[in-house]
Formats: C-alpha cells, structure tokens, sequence
C-alpha cells in the first residue's frame, strides 16, 4: 500500500525541474549535445525544449506550460533526433546522452504545419469575436506558420453548448484544441478535480463529473484554468457590458473598488515589463472610462485586519483562557473567495474555524450601500458597486445570497484585471501615461499592510503588524526590521512561522470592552502557517486533520492560487512562476514606499469605527455587516 | 437511492480494494468489479470509487466513459455486442441485426422492456475471417447467420 500522498500526486504529475548541479564539472552532471551542428552543454536530464530555450532556439509548444507536468500531447514541438525513427516531443524528451538534434528539418516543419491545420480544421470561433484575439497560442501558431486556407477543411458548425452556469468561468469546448492544460491545473497542480478529458476519439472532450453543468460541480471558481488555457475555451464570466450601461446611465452612482493585485499586473495588458505598480496612473484611467468614484480596497484590507485580528485574539481567550469547547483554533483566513469554496466541499467540517470576517471586497460592498451612501446622501438602489479583482471565484463570491446585508446586493460585479484593461482600452486610453491621482474619501489612502494582501503570506504579515502591536504596546519595527515580517513571505507552498510573545502591554482602548489584560498570552508563542493554492491547502488540512503540527498553529493564511491573488484567475495571460515573482516585489517595493504601513494605524479606518462602528471590532453591528456566514457543501454529487 | 445500498455498494468497492489495491492502477480491475456485478456504475459508485483511491470522481469518469465495456446507466442482464466494422459489415452483419431487433423487439443501443437483452455495436472483434461475429457478455460467436444469431439468444436466460 501506498501512502496517501504518493498516491495522489506521483512525481509524474509535477513540473519538471532540472537543478543545475552545484559543480557543473561533475561526473554525469551535465551532457553534451548538438543543436543544429552547435554543440551545447546543459544538465543531464534537461528537455531538449529547456535546452533550445537556453540557447535562442525557438520551438513552437501548445500542451506544454511551465507550471504544469510534461503531457506530450499536441506534438507541435517535435524535434528530429538522429538515429530515432520518429520525431521526438522536445517537451517530453529529457537528454541524457549525447544526441544530435535538429530543430527545422523539412520533416520537422511538415508535421508541425500539419499539427496546425488539422487543430483548425476542428476549431469552431473565429478570432475577432473572441476574447483571446491577439492574444491565443492558436492564432499566433496559426500566424507563425503563416496559414492562409484551411488544408484540412473547417468545421462549419458548432459542436457543444457553451457552458455559462457558473458565475466565474465560461467553457466554450468548440475552441478548445485538448492540450489538457485545465485538466493539469485543475487536478495536478490546484488538486480541487473538475475537468478531465471524457469520452473517446472524435468524441474526446474536456468536460465535468457526468457533463454536469460547471455550476454543479466543485469547481472552486478559481480560474487558474482560464490562467493555462492556451485559447479562448475558457474564459471569465464578464461584466463588462452592464458596467458600461450603468456608467453611461445618469441616474446611477457607479463606484469601483480596486484590490491591490491589478494595479501591479495591469502594465502587462499594455505591452509593459511585468513588475510595475500602475496604482495611480489607474485612478485616473478609472474616472476617465466615467466611473464616479475610485476607492482602495486596501482600505477594508485594514478593516479585515481589525476584524479577523480581533477575532482571532477573542478566540485565542475564548480556548485558552476560558476554556470553552465550542471555539475552534486555528483560526483560518477567509479572504479568498476560492479557498472558502474549496473548504466547503472538502472540509465542511472545519467550517468553524474559518474567519466569521468578509473579505475586503465584501466589507466594502456593505459599507457603500450603508456607510458611505449614508453620509453622502445617496440612494442605495441608485449606487452601483463594481469591484476590481484579480480573481474570478470574486464574481461567484458577490452572487453568494448571504452578501446583502446593506439591504441590497452589497456587490454589483466583479471585474477581473484583464477586463478593466479591456475596458480602458475600449476607451481609448492607454495606462502607461495617464498622469496620477489618488483614491477618493472617504476612504482615501490605505496602508501598505493592505497592499501585500495581494501576495501569498500578505495577509498574516498584516495582522501581525498589527496584532503584534497591539498586544505589546511596542512598534513592531522593534522585532521585525523594517517591519518586513520576513518569516512569512516568499513562494514555498506551506510557510511556518513560531513568534513568540516575550513583553506585554497595556488593552488598547479599542480592545477594552473585549480582553481584560494581556497576562495570557505573556510568554506565549504564536504559531502561524501560510499556504497558497489549493495543492498546498489540501495537504495542510490533512495534517490538521491527522493532528499534526498545523493542528497546533494559531492562525492559517490559505489562498486559493499559486502565489496569492498576484496570481489570481483573473490576472493577465500569461501567468507564470517569473511573472508571479516580479508582481510580488511590485507590492512589496510600493508597500516599502508607504509611510503608513500598519492596518490599526490607518486614520480613516479609525473614524469609520467612531462614526459608524462605535462598539468597534467584532461588535452588534461590525457582525451585521462585516461578517458572514458559511455552507456546510460537501463534495458528493447527486 | 436507500442508504442500505449505498453502504453495500461502498462494501463491494472495499472488498475489490483489498483484492487489486489501492494504487491509482488498480481503477479499471475495480471498475471491471463492479461493471459485471451490476452491469453499471452508478453515480455514487464512481464517486466512492474516487473516495477509497483518494482521485477525484471525474478522473474516475473519464476511465469510465473511454471504454466501451464500462457503462453509466443500467443495462440488461445480458449484452450483446454485435461488430459493426467492415469485415463483418461485408459479410452480412445487417440482415443479422435486423434478425436479431425483430426477435427481441428492440432496436440496437436499447435494452429489452424485461430488461434481459441489451443490444450494441462493437468495433472489431479480431474475428474478421470468421465474421459476422458477436459477443454476448464474455462470449464471442462467429460465422453467424440470421437464424444462428436468434437461436444463440433464445438459449440465454
Ligand atoms: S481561441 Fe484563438 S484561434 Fe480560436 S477564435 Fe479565439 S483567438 Fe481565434
Ligand atoms: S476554476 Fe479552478 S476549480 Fe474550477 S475548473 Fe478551473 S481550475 Fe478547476
Ligand atoms: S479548455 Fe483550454 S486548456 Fe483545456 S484542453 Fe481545451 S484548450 Fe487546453
Ligand atoms: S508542447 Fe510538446 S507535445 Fe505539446
Ligand atoms: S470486422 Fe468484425 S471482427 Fe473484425
């Protein structure tokens, strides 16, 4: 017998990464190749895909992504190697002798062109009514191997219903070219199991548990399929077309939100650099397409760090101290939209430790329709509320029937980075060189703890800022250099972290009516965990399951992708590890830019409280309209 | 369906289990289990099938659906897999399936109102040089003839 974890995900069903050997010089470290009549020397095991990278060769690939396992399955990267009988998958082909490749044979060119026609041939769309136009791996194979007639004959009608059940993702299989690279995010690399190929032959198809409707399913919205999807077949579910009408209607107020993902990663859907911030130059572009007022959603990012870090101090007392069962520590993070979806179906019965806090596009939406319609003497039934987000399960989160606590569906629509991209363009705007401007009141500027939600460990480095400080009265600059919580930041799938508590200081007022004292958790020590993507998510709720370590921790950060929401389904295409990176240091460099970098300290977070919330954090009315409630879904399908 | 057979279905599985393992390699000698016990696999099935071998249920659907041999829905007691590829087609495979649907009154891709006979086509059977040929559960019958097809048939309970 195997052991769980072996047996879910063999090795076979991961990227696959060669390291470089430390000494290159080593015996069998490295092999020796020809390319093209050059002989290369690269590690031993390398692709021959990897190895004409390295060396400025191109190789046209469909199937092959770099997050995803090798799958070999379009065959447009075929290769001659000499002494083979056949052409050879470079993707697929690991060298480990001293071959001779040859990368544009007249063989070579003739099976890639008859690759090409041939998926045509079965591709019912047409490119300037698709969302991928300009930017489809099909079309620029299509144009690279200048195809000007269909060899092969065209499919004349469509052979599948679009799929548009789910509020997130859209499936529209007459494009699909069967790469299965859905199929390897969903299953290997996000391991939440909704698509797979069905049926056989000609018959073959991407498709769901019995063909049921993605709706249906346990699909967790997350939209890393889309992120993968070489074409048009998957896409999100857009609301563009509404927006544009409640813009262009004088009778509404149209607000948007904008999380602190897209405005590191929207440069890219203007031909700039991955890794530039366009914060500002957005805001602008935001009121020029019309939209009335620009908010930051950083700014209920302080807000949840109020409300999830009162909570968790709450429990913490509640378990340890007055020793009441019913309190369920860990506490887990329920920002992402995709993770709390993914908990519901496959661990419905730690519900209880999720974060009872909305997340920050939520807490918003309840505060336009109540707080700041309110102050401004704005109908509620008038205002339209738009949320930026680099995330498609957002769009299944703002339908979620419990998000109407304003009396009113707190958020109107989702609006993932690629679209407002669209729709700036549609404007006739180009981002780059808009001139700056900040965000609107009475929300204003956020913190920089806000910000770093965007990437995976950003959220627990914002609640201990703030916890931290708290708790011990002390900056926590004293602890933590330049207030870079180190311990919990970077890209490895499961973080821990021990912070121990050595000093005390006095209850903030805030807290007062809460906890008497800090005597409690004098001495204590603070064990956290951060985890992004579901994979990761899975294997961490095994353990806790198993009462292993993370049984023990405190609080859990849990994102639904790779990388945080910097990595959302939502984010422009392409996405990969290097992009991940470079937007990740674009939040961090702007949150090192900030001067106000802790959640508690943010000012107008503060007057909501007196002016709106004055019983404070996780108060009567705080729980109305800032917290939430979950449904137990499990993962059997009628 | 009643809980009582839910818990015999997960039983079955946990006995093949114990049989064939639970490597991801042993899915099709399960699902093979349960094909020839029920002539089906149910919903619940493949997903208690995913459960115990910790995939997910439509990995478990795609197996399913790429053969032939394995259905979704319930079938008759009895399959008969008439080969439809050109061999047998040359040498008479129609006037046999016109035989056949006359005798038991039901068309091939349907399944006998008694739900004894279910009839389909299958692609070649390997039995090209002694077609027509057909296959009723796990047995394969060559060189057939009209009256030959009705009468194997009218021997089956
Ligand atoms: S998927 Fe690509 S090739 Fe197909 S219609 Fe869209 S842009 Fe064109
Ligand atoms: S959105 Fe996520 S869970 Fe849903 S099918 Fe795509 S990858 Fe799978
Ligand atoms: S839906 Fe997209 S990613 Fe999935 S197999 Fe089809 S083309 Fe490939
Ligand atoms: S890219 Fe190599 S087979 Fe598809
Ligand atoms: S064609 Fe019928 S058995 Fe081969």
């Amino acid at each position: 017998m195997h052991k769980k974890e072996e047996l879910r995900a063999p090795v076979s069903q991961k990227p696959h990464v060669v390291e470089k050997p430390e000494n290159i010089d080593t015996i069998g470290g490295t092999v020796t190749l020809e390319l093209n009549e050059k002989k290369v020397t690269v590690p031993l095991g390398t692709t021959i895909l990897d190895a004409c990278k390295e060396n400025n060769i191109h190789i046209p690939t469909l199937c092959h992504h770099e997050d995803l396992c090798v799958a070999g399955v379009c065959r447009l990267c075929v290769v001659e190697v000499e002494g083979m009988r056949t052409l050879q998958a470079s993707c697929a082909y690991p060298i480990t002798s001293p071959i001779k490749v040859h990368t544009s044979t007249p063989m070579v060119r003739q099976a890639r062109k008859h690759i090409i026609d041939l998926l045509i041939s079965e591709h019912y769309g047409e490119c300037y009514s698709c969302f991928r136009n300009n930017n489809c791996e099909l079309q620029s194979l299509a144009k690279e191997y200048g195809v000007d007639h269909y060899n092969f004959g065209h499919i004349e009608k469509p052979r599948y219903e679009v799929d548009k059940s789910s509020y997130s993702v859209i499936r529209d299989m007459d494009k699909c070219v069967l790469c299965k690279r859905c199929v390897r995010t969903c299953i290997d690399l996000q391991e939440v199991g909704v698509l797979e190929a069905v049926g056989r032959g000609d018959q073959t198809r991407i498709s769901t548990f019995l063909d049921k409707p993605l709706a249906d399913v346990v699909c967790i919205n997350c939209g890393q399929c889309i992120n993968r999807c070489p074409t048009g077949a998957l896409r999100a579910n857009d609301p563009r077309d509404e927006i544009w009408e409640a813009i262009d209607d004088p009778k509404k107020h149209v607000i948007i939100q904008t999380a602190p993902s897209p405005r590191a990663a929207i440069g890219e859907e203007f031909g700039q650099e991955p890794g530039l911030s366009y914060t500002k130059e957005m805001t602008t572009a935001l009121r020029r397409i019309g939209f009335d007022k620009v908010f930051d959603t950083n700014f209920t990012a302080d807000l949840t760090i109020m409300e999830e870090g009162t909570e968790l101090i709450l429990r913490l007392y509640k378990a340890l101290v007055e020793k009441d069962n019913s309190v369920k520590v860990p506490q887990f993070t329920s920002c992402s939209p995709g993770w709390v979806k993914y908990l519901e179906h496959f661990y419905p019965e730690y519900i209880d430790n999720l974060s009872s806090a909305k997340s920050p596009q939520q807490m918003f939406g309840a505060l336009i329709k109540t707080y700041y319609a309110e102050k401004n003497g704005i109908n509620p039934e008038d205002i339209v509320s738009v949320a930026l987000m680099p995330c498609s399960a957002k769009k299944f989160e703002c339908n979620r029937p419990e998000m109407h606590d304003s009396g009113f569906k707190d958020v109107d629509y989702g609006l993932t980075t690629r679209e407002l991209a669209q729709m700036i363009k549609e404007a006739g705007i180009f981002l780059p060189e808009m001139p700056k401007s900040n965000f609107d009141n009475p929300f204003g500027e956020a913190s920089g703890a806000g910000l770093i939600f965007g990437a995976t460990g950003g959220v627990m480095e914002a609640a201990i800022r703030t916890v931290y400080e708290l708790i011990t009265g002390k900056n926590v600059e004293d602890f933590f250099e330049n207030m870079n919580v180190t311990p919990v930041r970077g890209f490895e799938g499961v973080k821990y972290a021990e912070l121990p508590i050595t000093e005390v200081g006095p209850v903030p007022d805030i807290l007062k009516p809460l906890v008497p004292n800090w005597d409690w958790v004098k001495g204590a020590t603070l064990k956290v965990a951060v985890v992004h993507g579901t994979a990761n998510a899975k294997k961490v709720m095994e353990d806790i399951k198993a009462g292993g370590k993370f049984s023990e921790c405190h609080f859990i950060e849990f994102m639904a992708c790779p990388g945080g929401c910097l990595g959302g389904g939502g984010q422009p295409i392409p996405t990969n590890k290097e992009i991940r990176a470079k937007r990740a240091q674009a939040i961090y460099n702007e949150d090192e830019s900030l001067t106000l970098r802790k959640s508690h300290m943010n000012e107008n977070v503060l007057r909501l409280y007196e002016e709106f919330l004055p019983e404070g954090p996780c108060s009567h009315k705080s729980h109305k309209l800032l917290h939430t409630h979950y449904t137990e879904r499990g993962k059997y399908i009628a | 369906m009643l809980v009582l057979e839910k818990n015999a279905i997960t039983e079955e599985i946990e006995e093949s289990i114990k049989l064939h393992g639970n490597n991801r390699s042993a899915l099709i000698p399960i699902l093979q289990d349960i094909q020839r016990k029920h002539s089906h696999i149910s919903d619940f099935a493949q997903q208690e099938v995913a459960r115990l071998l910790d995939i997910h249920p439509v990995e478990v659907y795609s197996v399913v659906s790429f053969y032939a041999f394995l259905n979704t829905k319930p079938k008759g007691r009895n399959i008969v897999r008439l080969c439809q590829t050109i061999t047998c087609d040359l040498q008479g495979k129609a006037a046999i399936a016109k035989a056949i649907e006359r005798e038991l009154n039901c068309k091939f891709g349907e399944t006998t109102q008694d739900k004894k006979f279910s009839l389909e086509f299958a692609n070649c059977l390997g039995m090209c040089d002694q077609g027509p040929a057909m296959i009723v559960n796990d047995k394969v019958y060559s060189h057939l003839t009209p009256e030959k097809a009705v009468q194997i048939l009218s021997n089956i309970k």
